[in-house]
């Protein structure tokens, strides 16, 4: 159903040095993913979603086989590859938000921003329209200490696609998140995802989360369990 | 934050500084004034027995000698004086010794105008020390130390008699009238210790236009060893050291003096290493907090990681950013330490009683004294300190995996 491929993983293994020996976290991983999914590693804790995740996001290096993101095959890539392609086409959201405490809400969301080339002028514009999509318009001038957790985690959206990404990466966003806040923070990504053709990839373990996901990728122990398509 | 316990440190560190200085400094512009001088000229043979005070073997013409003193080294304040032993009988009634004792002399120009701001008499520090009647007024009058005026049993207003010997080595008496007593705290001066006017001495011990010293006190107020060295060897150009005369002036500096010497070293010695130490701990603590300061802000690079900056320029930030808080800390904290050293340099610590009878010759208000280099003193555990901590906290960067760094801002 998608027309192209926006992640191919095939054979990856990441192992941890842990004591004496090591640690296999991911088994082998084949999976492709394609323009505009809303899909969800799904899988009991210690499953290895956040390390998927992290691989897929360059934060962290595939021990064996291989992740192409974007074309860019991720165990190949410098430290300053991979920081160009965060920066330019990937956006994160973490489930403790991870704001820059000291900062404003404009400036947590002007940061990406701030990193690729655009005026000040446009950096405003974007901020603004981003903070428009998470009904945050009126929090400007706050500081993360003064959001309740609902609002955070929408200004960690917002950061997230200011810069319109290709591919958003969400892990456990809805876990510090009342059942109310949840669902409109996963409706406000539904939503940017339909009309942006953002790519969100979750991990998480929350029911609330997989009922919106139209693509359900179960893990269990470092593997692919199996996979549910929901197609409307 | 980190600016201020940068600030906190190196103003500490700078009024340490100064506060040491100040401390060492004191003790021996205490000494130069009471009795070595920055520098003294005497003759070459009371020089070699200058503990025994030898009268006998005094400078000559000294008006003149002086005279010549200030013409060659006009920045110096050069004063005569004669120190001297000798005895103090105190008389009763009836005119029969009542008490006796040894005294340490000192003849110094208390009335004449031309000795300079204040006189010798401020510069002894005579009037702050003053415990009862009050300070010589005119020809005659001498001061005691207190304790020796209670040994003798003598009060203001009471006749004494100097017994000594002259220049040409006769027996004298000399009679004087008690103004009032004084304490120096300092013991050796305390015990026993007669302050007269020079001119009286000279009619003492039959001394005319002679001295057993002339005393030099530099413009600064302050001993300088180089300075001293400088003076000398002008000294020495002008007044060869002629071999065989024996009452050939030499010039001895403060540092020639019985201990002085070792004073001065042992001072700038403890000083040093006082102020090193403390720079030691001073510089571990910012270096900490600049290690702390960083580690903490582990998470924060985590995100900036994320966003796609890289880790050169994360690191660079923070080694700039620490670099920033160290120079604001440190011109912030020196403007503080100076601050409180001016004061404390201004109107000193009054340890009054606390010092009181010690043996040594301290003084009892501590003053602190700043010195060129207490503007830049701070700036080392300031600056170096807060930037190496930041530089070690920031190879946690590129030693962690971004996605390590983001556990420890979760934990
Ligand atoms: N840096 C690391 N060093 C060693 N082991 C690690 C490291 N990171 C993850 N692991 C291990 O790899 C396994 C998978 O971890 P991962 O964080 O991917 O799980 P998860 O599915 O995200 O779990 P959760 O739902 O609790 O977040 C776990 O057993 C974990 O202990
Ligand atoms: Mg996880």
């Amino acid at each position: 159903m998608e027309n192209s491929a926006i992640i191919q993983i095939n054979q990856l293994i990441k192992r941890f040095p842990m004591g004496k020996g090591e640690f296999t976290a991911l088994k082998g991983i084949n999976l492709d993913f394609g323009t505009g999914e809303f899909a969800g590693l799904i899988g009991p804790s210690g499953s290895g979603k956040t390390t998927l995740l992290n691989i897929i996001g360059s934060l962290d290096m595939p021990t064996e086989g291989e992740a192409v993101v974007l074309g860019k095959p991720i165990s190949k890539l410098s430290s300053k590859e991979s920081a160009k392609l965060r920066k330019e086409s990937l956006g994160f959201i973490f489930q403790s938000y991870n704001l820059l405490q000291v900062h404003t809400v404009f400036e947590n969301v002007e940061f990406p921003l701030l990193l690729l080339d655009y005026t000040t002028a446009e950096r405003k514009k974007m901020v603004m329209d981003a903070l428009e999509w998470v009904g945050l318009t009126d929090k400007v001038k706050s500081k993360p200490p003064q959001l309740s957790g609902g609002e955070c985690q929408r200004v960690a959206i917002a950061r997230a696609m200011v810069k319109k990404p290709s591919l958003v990466l969400a892990d456990e966003p809805t876990a510090n998140l009342d059942a109310a806040n949840s669902h409109n923070i996963l409706q406000t990504m539904l939503n940017l995802n339909r009309e942006l053709k953002t790519t969100f990839i979750f991990a998480t373990h929350d029911e609330k989360v997989i009922g919106y996901l139209k693509r359900k990728i179960f893990l269990k122990d470092g593997l692919v369990d199996h996979e549910e398509w929901i197609n409307q | 934050m980190p600016i201020l316990i940068v600030a906190v440190g190196v103003a500490m560190s700078v009024f340490l500084h100064a506060y040491i200085t100040g401390l060492m400094n004191d003790s021996i512009e205490m000494n130069a004034k009471l009795s070595f001088g920055h520098v003294k000229v005497v003759t070459k043979s009371f020089a070699e027995n200058i503990s025994q005070m030898p009268t006998d073997l005094a400078l000559l013409e000294t008006t003149a000698l002086k005279e010549k003193l200030n013409q060659e080294f006009p920045d110096v304040a050069w004063v005569e004086r004669i120190q001297f032993g000798g005895l103090i009988d105190a008389p009763d009634e009836n005119g029969e010794t009542k008490s006796q004792g040894p005294a340490l002399g000192i003849g110094v120009d208390l009335f004449s105008a031309s000795t300079g701001q204040g006189g010798e008499a401020e510069r002894m520090g005579m009037a702050k020390s003053l415990v009862r009647g009050r300070l010589p007024e005119m020809k005659g009058e001498i001061v005691l130390s207190e304790l020796f005026s209670q040994k003798l049993g003598v009060n203001p207003g009471d006749k004494i008699t100097l017994i000594g010997s002259t220049m040409n080595g006769a027996m004298s008496y000399y009679n004087f009238i008690l103004a009032g007593t004084l304490s120096f705290g300092v013991q050796v001066m305390d015990k026993g210790t007669i302050v007269a006017d020079i001119e009286d001495v000279r009619l003492a011990l039959d001394m005319d236009d002679a001295a057993t010293e002339i005393t030099g006190l530099f413009g600064s107020g302050y001993f300088s060893a180089d300075l001293a060295a400088d003076v000398k060897e002008k000294f020495l150009s002008d007044f060869p050291n002629l071999e065989n005369d024996e009452y050939a002036p030499v010039m001895l500096s403060l540092k020639d003096q019985g201990s002085m010497g070792q004073f001065v070293d042992l001072s700038n010695t403890m000083g040093s290493i006082i102020t090193f130490v403390f720079m030691l701990a001073m510089s571990l603590v910012l270096w900490n907090a600049g290690l702390l300061g960083g580690i903490r802000r582990y998470g924060e690079f985590g995100i900036r990681l994320a966003m796609g900056e890289e880790k050169k320029q994360v690191y660079r930030t923070l080694v700039y950013e620490s670099v920033m808080i160290g120079i604001a800390g440190s011109v912030f904290g020196t403007a503080i330490g100076l601050f409180f050293a001016w004061l404390m340099q201004t109107y000193g610590l009054d340890l009054g009683d606390s010092m009181k009878g010690s043996s040594m010759m301290m003084p009892t208000i501590i003053r602190a004294r700043i010195t060129p280099v207490d503007f830049y003193i701070g700036f080392l555990p300031g600056i170096v300190s807060t930037l190496i901590g930041a530089m070690l906290a920031g190879i946690g960067i590129y030693k962690r995996k971004t996605s390590q760094l983001f556990k420890e801002l979760e934990a």
